[in-house]
């Protein structure tokens, strides 16, 4: 019997207990896992069936340097990624997250052995009840990702990866990777629902596609005249007709020098980068949720008496380390804390509606005093970041968080404090973080505008600068990538205020225009 | 509905491929980096692993991102004493202070990517493009052992070898082959008589009588098949070959006259040390003799050859003529792969270089695989050198030598003594 036992030897509660030790068993993991999960029942969580692998910290590492895909093709860059997380582990400077969830159908988490009992129920909570229910209730996730088929494409992927590698050898598959990697962030499809994916159709229909899209592009590229005498003297051809934002989908259909099997690696790449593409957009509110529902579960397990007070100190302490915001001031700062300003709007929305004040009920007629399970869901189903917090960031929020904004000119000496967190401020600095959770905002927006069918076939880019914030510097490397894929001139022209203002080209021209 | 899996068992290398991939792109730098470490590195710690340093913007993804500049707005936490309006001073030197978030992202903060090797690697890259002089001849056209290894089944061969069991299959699949015949003309005549009883006719019927008679023949001659014939017979097949021999012995020969002071010393243990690695990689089994000479020579063991204090001239002949002595009474048997390396400043009594060149290209140089001679000094070549680049010249394959002036000459010279190159011509 250890010490940790012994304490609660006499206290009456102690029946109830569904442990006292600070050690797990399998036997405990599906204890918990059942209580936590009618907690959870209970409040409507909707969820994928769990599927909860126990790991080792030496198997965490590598599931870490995958970008949260439990399969990945292999690439260099998954090295760089694994010798980082290694060499910070071992030197202590950095603990392994506790959890890593894939957006899967079932839903897989890693749950570290090192964990101890309370850190285990907290990942559940968090990670199988938490995630998993906004993976599944999400509307982004719901439009965008297709939970029960990722597994499957993953593995379809690995292989064809590895085969293209045999066939045509791993540095000529590296280049291409390198070069669909650089354009990643360029190959979702914003506004369009995409197929669902599914590894076994992909694996038929993978040989007819690459017929079918080779002669397409062989179409586009002909070079014999038409037949027919067309409108008078050929009409010069605008391609594309529209501006097109899948920069790699372009280029999957059109580039006119690639092989089959290097438009079907475009093609991985892009559809691993559209599934990750919700993930970008909702982690405040993922995390928050996530969160709120392990803050929540545990707290009730407590209230029924299942669980000890070390264990809910162990797991508060560890939540309240989870949920520090530092000031901007502070050494430790490094940006907003997702997990904070989730968790605490998730709470906030709670409190407004079972007790809202007057400020409240000006800013929130919709919700204040409502149902606040309802209103919850309601938020985490028909949101991602940006509109969450356009939607539902309180002006006592704003105060808790001290918030301000600052302006930024370049061509002013001092910044300025634009608005803070007081009467006048709420609705500035709250539009503000708004745009900062906005994607289309963080990334500069960048589309394929025309292609030279006649002439040189150069492929042309329109970057429209937005707030005069030019491209960095990487934008060459990138532009390189491109070419190599393309197969002809790139140009990169910037438009400000509709007026072109600056091209970059690669090869780069001799002769300035 | 949950379901709890214990991976703990499965694999735990699952990056290991993608660290590979890395560590191949960046071989260079790694290289570069090892070979910096040797230099750097104290006598006693080869053997361990290294962090390797790669500049960022070498192994930086690019990606489309806003770089510095024109008009932002942010929204940071902690406001304490700021109010609307306020005018803030930016930072000198650009970006800096409470940045964007952005910043880490694009590996601003760090200079270098920095990573561990372990000590495997570390020895892999250190001696990657090196090549054992003459290894492969010594190992196979020379090799006197030999082991035996299964070389599948063949249809002769001693009683001791015969396998059982494939026998037996054999024997089985021939009765079965040979009888197909009969047992279906046995089936046929039975169905036959089958037929007629079923017809009517009586049990002891003429016709029924005839067909049983042949039944009879036919089961007869079915057991006359042999059980087991001289044709199914399967010896186990061994076949012999030649065992690359997995020993070496190293001699280390040193001048420890009054011109070799400790720091020369330690250069040559260096050396020797690189030496030492470098043979364990290749072979199972190594011994190494220290041999060290002023006047005379002496066999010593390691403490003594690289640390005791001695006195007087230099005759350099005595140290080969006692590894020649120890080669006759303890290697020559049982293929022994012998290297030596021998390190001196150079000095040597002006008449004993012709012999120590003599006994070199007569005695040891037949009988050992390679001969390194390293002469640390900063200064001119002295006799000793010049009695050797005549033994080097007739045994381009065997023997080499160099000159070190300091530490940072060691790999470099140990790799142009090793390279594969200068062998591949030779051997």
């Amino acid at each position: 019997m250890s010490l940790n036992s012994d304490i609660y030897k006499d206290d009456p509660r102690a029946k109830t207990y569904l442990s006292t030790d600070s050690d797990w068993n399998f036997e405990l993991l599906e204890k918990y896992d059942s209580e936590i999960a009618k907690i959870a029942a209970k409040y409507r969580l909707d969820t994928y069936p769990n599927q909860i692998e126990i790991i080792s910290a030496e198997q965490m590492m590598d599931a870490y340097s995958s970008v949260g895909m439990p399969i990945g093709y292999n690439h260099w860059s998954y090295g760089k990624q694994f010798l980082s997380t290694q060499k910070n582990y071992q030197r202590g400077q950095m603990g392994l997250a506790y959890e890593i969830v894939i957006n899967s159908d079932p839903c897989i988490a890693y749950l570290m052995e090192e964990n101890t009992m309370p850190m285990q129920a907290l990942v559940i909570a968090h990670a199988c009840y938490g995630h998993n229910s906004f993976f599944k209730g999400n509307y982004l996730f719901k439009t965008w990702t297709d939970a029960s088929s990722i597994i499957d494409y993953l593995l379809f992927a690995k292989n064809y990866v590895r085969k293209c590698e045999e066939r045509y050898g791993q540095e000529e598959v590296e280049q291409m990777l390198d070069a669909c990697h650089a354009l990643q962030n360029y190959g979702v499809d914003r506004y369009r629902r995409p197929r669902p994916i599914s590894a076994a159709e992909e694996r038929l229909r993978q040989q007819e596609r690459e017929d079918v899209l080779q002669r397409q592009v062989n179409d586009l590229w002909r070079t014999l005249p038409s037949r027919q005498e067309e409108t008078t003297q050929q009409k010069r051809r605008v391609f594309p007709a529209e501006p097109q934002e899948n920069i790699l989908y372009f280029i999957e259909k059109n580039a006119p020098l690639l092989k089959p099997w290097q438009r079907e690696i475009i093609r991985i790449v892009r559809k691993i980068s559209q599934y990750f593409y919700p993930q970008r957009q909702t982690q405040v509110m993922n995390e928050g949720w996530a969160t709120f529902w392990h803050y929540t579960l545990l707290n009730e397990l407590y209230d029924n008496g299942k669980v000890t007070d070390g264990f809910m100190m162990e797991i508060l302490t560890s939540h309240t380390s989870v949920v520090y915001q530092p000031g901007f001031d502070s050494p430790y700062y490094s940006g907003i804390n997702p997990y904070a300003l989730g968790f605490n709007m998730f709470q906030d929305i709670k409190r407004i509606c079972e007790n809202p004040t007057d400020e409240d009920r000006e800013w929130f007629p919709d919700f204040a005093g409502k149902d606040w399970l309802d209103t919850l869901h309601f938020a985490m189903e028909n949101f991602k970041d940006e509109s969450f917090v356009q939607q539902f960031l309180s002006p006592r929020m704003m105060r808790e968080f001290h918030l301000f904004s600052i302006y930024d000119d370049d061509e002013r000496s001092h910044y300025e404090v634009e608005a803070i967190h007081n009467d006048n401020g709420y609705r500035k600095v709250r539009e503000m973080l708004a745009r900062q959770y906005d994607l289309s905002m963080r990334e500069p927006n960048i589309q394929v505008w025309s292609v030279d069918l006649e002439g040189d076939r150069s492929l042309t880019l329109r970057h429209t600068m937005h707030d005069g914030t030019p491209l960095s510097q990487d934008v060459f490397e990138v532009m390189k990538h491109l070419h190599l894929l393309w197969g002809f001139d790139i140009h990169l022209d910037t438009v400000k205020d509709g007026e072109v203002i600056g091209r970059r080209s690669v090869p780069e021209m001799k002769v300035a225009d | 509905m949950s379901y709890i899996i214990d991976r703990r068992l499965n694999g735990k290398n699952k990056s290991m491929v993608n660290r590979q991939r890395f560590l191949k792109r960046y071989r260079g730098h790694i290289k570069e980096a090892v070979s910096d470490a040797v230099n750097r590195r104290s006598i006693t710690d080869m053997e361990r692993g290294e962090q390797i340093s790669i500049p960022t913007r070498n192994t930086h993804e690019p990606m489309i991102t806003h770089g510095q500049g024109g008009k932002s707005h942010r929204v940071f936490p902690g406001n304490k004493e700021f109010n609307t309006g306020d005018q803030l001073e930016k930072p000198k030197g650009g970006g800096g202070g409470s940045g964007s978030g952005q910043a880490s992202n694009q590996g601003e903060g760090e200079d270098d990517f920095s990573f561990f090797i372990t000590k495997d690697e570390f020895l892999n890259y250190l001696f990657d493009d090196l090549e054992l002089p003459n290894m492969i001849k010594k190992s196979l056209s020379q090799s006197k052992e030999f082991k035996t290894r299964r070389a599948g089944f063949v249809s002769e061969g001693t009683p001791n070898n015969l396998s059982v069991v494939k026998s037996l299959r054999n024997a089985h699949a021939r009765r079965i082959g040979m009888g197909a015949g009969k047992r279906r003309k046995i089936k046929e005549l039975q169905a036959q008589i089958e037929e007629l009883i079923a017809a009517g006719k009586p049990d002891d019927d003429s016709v029924i009588a005839g067909l049983k008679a042949d039944i009879a023949e036919l089961e007869k001659k079915l057991k006359m098949l042999p059980f087991i014939d001289e044709l199914d017979l399967r010896y186990r097949n061994q076949v012999k070959v030649p065992m690359p021999s997995s020993k070496a012995v190293m001699f280390c020969l040193m001048d420890v006259s009054g011109s070799m002071t400790q720091d020369v010393k330690d250069l040559a243990k260096r050396f020797y040390l690189l030496l030492y690695l470098f043979l364990e990689k290749n072979y199972e089994h190594i011994e190494i003799v220290f041999i060290r000479h002023h006047t005379s020579a002496k066999e010593v063991d390691e403490q003594e050859f690289f640390y005791s204090r001695e006195t007087g001239g230099t005759i350099v002949s005595s140290a080969l003529k006692l590894m020649d002595q120890v080669v006759q009474e303890r290697y020559l048997e049982g293929d022994w792969n012998i290297y030596a390396a021998q390190a001196s400043d150079g000095d040597n009594w002006d008449d004993d270089s012709p012999l120590c060149a003599q006994i070199l290209s007569e005695n040891l140089l037949p009988a050992i695989q390679h001969f390194a001679y390293v002469e640390i000094t900063p200064h001119e070549h002295q006799a000793l050198w010049y009695a050797y680049q005549g033994v080097a010249q007739a045994n381009a394959s065997k023997f080499a030598t160099a000159q070190i002036r300091g530490a940072g000459d060691i790999y470099p010279v140990f790799r142009e003594l090793f390279a594969k190159e200068r062998y591949k011509e030779a051997v």
